[in-house]
């Protein structure tokens, strides 16, 4: 065998050149490079100009009354959008009380019971499917399921169409931090009696709750942009909501229907509202980012 | 008269055993008694068996999906893989170590406590964390930082946790996995001198591939071997078991002699 020492003496050589890198290969590197960098500078585009437009177009109309008025009528003045925030906020939570343990009892199904078997691999190609699913559909899926059998638009069917959603996000990132948890862990908690319940609720699913609580917030801060599947299910609705089984307004749908409508007011208060979602949307997935720096594994 | 193995009370009886892994056969008919508060070691090659058979002590074999187990093991008279016995019971009174270290991600205290609470231990936790960690010779060094991660101590540190955490529920019987396998040289000597002073309370069985660990610290050694039977696959017995003494000073079988002299293995 070579000794490793001579190897490297010979690329040690100062005042040899037949190492060199080849000009050609210079150039090659160069443009690629550059090109690399191009990609990159254009990709970022699209969110810097959103975030620009927004930002010009709504921090004008920042005010407090935002957060206290309600929509302005058709060619009135001032105004704000408390229930639409309310409603985004609310939507978004039903949305979560449904999605969290479906999504989070299915993951612990697939990794920890079903460990590939059928059922499993079903579950998995189903979350890959509902993951493609156009939102619109599950708004579809929400106004026949909760809407035409509650016998009208509700926050509830709102949040029933956030939910499906949500749910394929919450199952990957679930079963993704279960997996984190090494397999020696759970016979340490098996091999000193714990029973399959206790080891998955006391000791593998806490470890796994950073991972859980990331897809969670990135779930919510898919599902509180989300117009399409709000329009037939939420609604809209120009006054603060009584109760959950009411039409109730979100900052989505505002400003959709703010930002078609003829009135600068109401086109003025569509950019604050669409500031105001970037905004949530960005300090959630901050957030999001913070919780999952306290991983275990 | 009675000799001093013989008047012993035997705590696990293994009857006949053979494991298999679907078709394949690991461990061939093994007859092999544990007395109480003595140290048992396994020795042998890789392959031969040994920590197969050790996890059917405890039923851990169950989690694997095809394993399945002839014969009899019987803790106390009763078969281990009777119908109606359950596992977890089982696993409460016969307490395994692992090969490598695998504290909870959770403090060095409920590391300790995790056991007991899913016993429904109803007495003080904190006596009996401190007891634990004092017998598992690691007290002193956590003592102030009981609600540190136990995952933030070293590798012999995070073993001894380990060893804590298993005799906090008083389980009659240790398994040991090769636990100093993973560890430097004075971990391991901490971890034997533990080993020396939990015998008076425990019966422990350790699976080791060090033959001076097993010379060390057992009373008895069973030596297996791993043999290529019809068809090529290879499968484990027991060849010789005995006092340790005679192990290694005279063992009376001539692969015994040939694998402690380090011909092969």
């Amino acid at each position: 065998m070579t000794p490793v020492s001579s190897k490297l003496s010979t690329t040690e050589r100062p005042d040899d050149n037949q190492f060199g890198v080849s000009p050609s290969r210079q150039l090659f590197g160069k443009v690629m490079t550059g090109l690399v960098f191009a990609c990159v500078a254009i990709s970022i585009i699209p969110l810097a100009s959103i975030l620009f437009m927004v930002i010009t177009n709504g921090l004008g109309g920042f005010s407090p009354a935002i957060f206290t008025d309600l929509p302005p009528a058709a060619g009135m003045q001032g105004g704000g959008f408390r229930n639409a925030i309310v409603g985004t906020l609310l939507t978004c939570a039903i949305g979560a009380i449904i999605s969290i343990p479906f999504g989070v009892l299915a993951a612990i199904y697939t990794v920890e019971f079903g460990q590939g078997n059928w059922i499993s691999q079903l579950v998995r190609f189903c979350t890959n499917v509902l993951s493609g699913v156009p939102s619109i559909i599950a708004g579809l899926f929400a106004y026949g399921v909760v809407v035409l059998l509650t016998g009208g638009f509700s926050a509830v069917a709102g949040g029933a169409a956030l939910s499906v959603l949500m749910l394929p996000t919450i199952i990957r990132t679930a079963e993704e931090g279960l997996k984190s948890v090494p397999k020696a862990t759970r016979l340490a908690a098996v091999g000193i009696g714990a029973t399959n319940f206790q080891t998955v609720t006391q000791i593998v699913l806490p470890a796994a709750l950073p991972f859980v609580a990331t897809g969670v917030t990135l779930a919510i801060a898919r599902a509180a942009g989300e117009t399409a599947p709000l329009l037939f299910t939420a609604l809209f609705n120009q006054y603060d909501i009584k109760g959950l089984w009411e039409p109730t307004a979100t900052l989505s749908v505002l400003i959709y229907n703010f930002a078609i409508s003829p009135f600068p007011n109401q086109q003025k208060l569509a950019w604050v509202a669409a500031l105001l979602i970037v905004l949530l949307i960005l300090s959630i997935s901050i957030f999001a980012r913070l919780v999952s720096r306290r991983k275990v594994y | 008269m009675a000799n001093t193995h013989t008047d012993r009370e035997i705590v696990i009886k293994t009857d006949n055993v053979s494991i298999f892994y679907g078709a394949f056969q690991a461990v061939r008919n093994v007859f092999l008694d544990i007395p109480k508060n003595n140290v048992v070691s396994f020795i042998g090659p890789s392959g031969c068996g040994k920590s197969t058979l050790l996890r059917c002590y405890n039923r851990l074999n169950d989690l694997i999906p095809n394993a399945k187990v002839q014969g009899e093991i019987t803790y106390r008279g009763t078969n281990l893989y009777d119908s109606k016995v359950d596992p977890v019971e089982v696993r409460r009174r016969i307490g395994m170590v692992f090969q490598q270290p695998n504290p909870f991600p959770k403090s060095i205290y409920d590391n300790v406590a995790f056991g007991l609470k899913i016993a429904g231990f109803t007495g003080n936790f904190d006596e009996r964390v401190e007891q634990s960690l004092r017998k598992a010779a690691l007290w002193e060094e956590v003592k102030d930082k009981l609600q540190q991660s136990g995952l933030s101590l070293s590798g012999g540190q995070q073993q001894r946790l380990c060893i804590a955490r298993t005799i906090a529920v008083e389980p009659e019987v240790i398994l040991m996995d090769e636990p100093c396998s993973a560890l430097d040289p004075i971990s391991t000597v901490q971890i034997e001198n533990l080993i020396h002073e939990l015998k008076d309370r425990f019966t422990i069985i350790i699976v080791t591939h060090n033959m001076q660990q097993a010379a060390r610290v057992s009373d008895k050694t069973a030596f297996f071997n791993a043999e290529a039977g019809e068809g090529g696959s290879r499968f484990g017995y027991l060849v010789e078991y005995d006092d340790t003494r005679t192990i290694f000073g005279s063992p009376k079988e001539e692969r015994t002699q040939e694998y402690i002299s380090g011909r092969f293995g």
